[in-house]
């Protein structure tokens, strides 16, 4: 058929096509071209500026490991830039003013040649099922928990080698030198989960619910619904890393 | 049974001249004020005293220290194939490769020592918890291993005990090439640092480590004599010249290494690799690259070489040399490019390049392996320089 004739076809709409349609449909696209980011398709850029897959690319039944498999999945188009989580993160976990665990990187985005937009991304700590960190340390000062799969530190351990630094795809490690060990997010582990609460510190403070945390192996969690949500586009940073990452982005 | 070695059999008398220990002298203090240096970073913290930030923690501490390392394996395993196959005409420089190989070694423990935040508890914890996925810990273990191979096997060559000695020996080189081969996956491991991952790395380290052992030799045969001030005996030239031999293949080797590792860059794969390719080529490694790495420490040696068609002890020594320094600063450009582009570069105004310039605290740290292995080098011709002169193969 040729495209001429294509167009005097009525248009039959998106409606009618099930859910399961679109979505390979939008898995083909995503997949050529790279991601979709608050609307505008960011193609032919670097894997660097423009990083995504959608949910279940690989595997259309992900695995979720852990129980409570803990997991944060930033909506980045509600960001504000008004850093209260990092506040609230430096307060609860006592980081000094050298350092930081979590942190709002901003970019000034074409959108097209008259249009720039301002994003805001918070980062921090991944807590990857495959985290670099955590395979490089010698002395296994750095670990993932085997319930929960919080990448965590046992401070007395660490001899300050850095290679775990530089292994992070994600600059989410300092050193700090009151503890004479590296330091980094732990999901308020120590501070706030194991003492009853439900939220990390930065998840508590975003007054804009930027930062959704939960266990995402619950079907029942915010976090889960937020992420399986019909049509959802999802990505992770770095995803050529191959850490696979247990903080999500996207839009709501 | 093993006797105690007599030191009046090993020692060389005419090295001990006043001249030579005030040399041996330079280098010991060339050496404490490293140490002294890194005691300094220890007590005011290293991110007061060494230049690395969050985004780039690693620099010409680590640097040094592989270059050290990969000296030492060099001369290890140059050291043992002469030993094993004896009669091949390096094995008079073998003895003394062998002491050398130590020497370099223990510059880089120094240097890696004052580079590290708690050696006390790389001590403890690396017997204690150790990670057997962790590049670093078989590293350092395994160089450990090799340094205490490495002890035995020369205190054997010292009894002249040389059938152990050899068995020793290929204990040492085996450590040695395991302990090489971590080090280069130490950094072509890391997927998140696309310069440096891939599977080329381990096999450049080696090849690296074959090309430093041989200028190595070259360079400390050479001052060997010149210290003694006399002319080289025609079976340590000739084995200075198989060394040469090894020099030039090595040199071809790595530079075929070298373009095709950044021809790979610029054919495709992740782009922080081609902008961290371009810090090398064009952007503020530049001189570095150029210059000194593939310039005077490939192209020139090898040029060196072929001319005077390794017929010139002191062409072959200009040669070493500046593969030596080519070597060093190859080091320092592969450490501080696979960091120079920052994770999230471009967001928040972070560069593309970041800048990384050594602070003094570091290059004194740095002097810490020059001085140890200087010094070690004087010390052993005083004490064993006859042991060397043997030049024995121990098949």
């Amino acid at each position: 058929m040729k495209i001429e004739d294509l167009n005097k076809l009525e248009n039959e709409g998106t409606d009618s096509l099930p859910s399961e349609e679109r979505r390979n449909f939008l898995r083909f696209g995503l997949s050529i071209t790279g991601v979709f980011l608050g609307g505008s398709l960011l193609s032919l850029t670097s894997t660097r500026n423009a990083q995504g897959v959608t949910l279940n690319q690989f595997d259309d039944a992900p695995k979720y490991p852990y129980k409570p498999h803990y997991s944060m999945i930033i909506l980045q188009n509600r960001c504000i830039d008004c850093e209260r989580c990092m506040e609230a993160c430096t307060k609860t976990n006592n980081v000094p003013s050298y350092g930081f665990r979590t942190k709002i990187l901003e970019q000034m985005q074409t959108i097209n040649p008259t249009r720039k937009e301002q994003v805001f991304m918070p980062v921090l700590c991944n807590h990857c099922n495959r985290p670099s960190c955590v395979r490089v340390c010698p002395t296994s000062a750095t670990y993932k928990n085997k319930t929960n799969g919080i990448v965590m530190m046992d401070y007395k351990k660490c001899i300050g080698c850095k290679t775990c630094m530089a292994a992070c795809p994600y600059n989410a490690r300092y050193f700090k030198e009151e503890n004479r060990a590296i330091d980094k997010c732990n999901f308020c582990f120590d501070t706030r989960l194991s003492r009853g609460e439900k939220l990390t510190a930065c998840a508590n403070a975003c007054p804009a619910g930027v930062r959704n945390f939960g266990d995402i192996s619950d079907p029942d969690s915010n976090v889960y619904r937020l992420l399986h949500r019909p049509d959802n586009v999802a990505w992770v940073l770095r995803p050529e890393t191959g850490s696979l990452p247990n903080v999500f982005y996207t839009v709501g | 049974m093993i006797n105690i070695f007599a030191i009046a059999d090993s020692q060389e008398e005419s090295v001990a001249t006043p001249a030579l220990n005030r040399i041996t002298l330079f280098f010991a203090l060339l050496a404490l004020v490293g140490i002294g240096a890194g005691l300094y970073a220890q007590m005011v913290g290293h991110h007061h005293a060494y230049a690395n930030t969050r985004e780039l923690p690693w620099g010409i501490l680590i640097s040094t220290y592989a270059f050290f390392a990969i000296t030492s394996t060099g001369l290890c395993l140059l050291a043992a194939i002469s030993h094993i196959f004896g009669g091949n005409q390096m094995a008079p420089l073998a003895n003394r490769m062998v002491f050398l190989s130590i020497a370099t070694i223990m510059g880089a423990f120094g240097i890696i020592g004052m580079e590290i935040e708690n050696p006390h508890r790389m001590l403890i914890y690396n017997m204690l918890s150790p990670n057997l996925t962790s590049n670093i810990w078989w590293m350092g273990t395994l160089y450990s291993m090799a340094v205490g191979f490495m002890f035995l096997e020369f205190y054997l060559i010292l009894n002249k005990q040389y059938k152990q000695a050899v068995t020793l020996g290929v204990m040492g080189a085996i450590a040695e090439v395991l302990a090489n081969t971590n080090l280069g996956a130490v950094f072509a491991t890391q997927a998140g640092r696309p310069f440096w991952y891939g599977a080329q790395l381990p096999i450049f380290f080696l090849a690296c480590a074959f090309l430093s052992g041989a200028a190595a030799a070259i360079i400390f045969t050479h001052f060997a004599f010149k210290i003694r001030d006399i002319e080289l005996d025609e079976t340590t030239f000739t084995g200075m010249q198989t060394a040469g031999k090894v020099l030039a293949l090595m040199l071809f080797l790595v530079s075929v290494a070298t373009i095709w590792r950044f021809i790979a860059y610029y054919a495709g794969g992740e782009e922080a690799a081609r902008v961290a390719a371009d810090a090398l080529v064009s952007g503020p490694l530049a001189i570095n690259f150029w210059v000194f790495e593939i310039t005077f420490g490939l192209a020139v040696p090898l040029a060196l070489l072929m001319m005077s068609g390794l017929k010139s002890r002191q062409m072959m020594y200009y040669a070493a040399l500046l593969t030596l320094i080519g070597q060093f600063v190859s080091r320092y450009d592969l450490v501080v490019a696979g960091q120079i582009v920052p994770e999230f570069a471009g967001w928040s105004g972070m560069p593309f390049n970041l800048r990384y310039m050594p602070s003094i605290t570091e290059i004194l740290v740095t002097c810490t392996g020059f001085g140890i292995a200087g010094a070690l080098f004087l010390i052993g011709e005083r004490f064993f320089g006859r042991t060397f002169g043997e030049g024995s193969s121990h098949h």
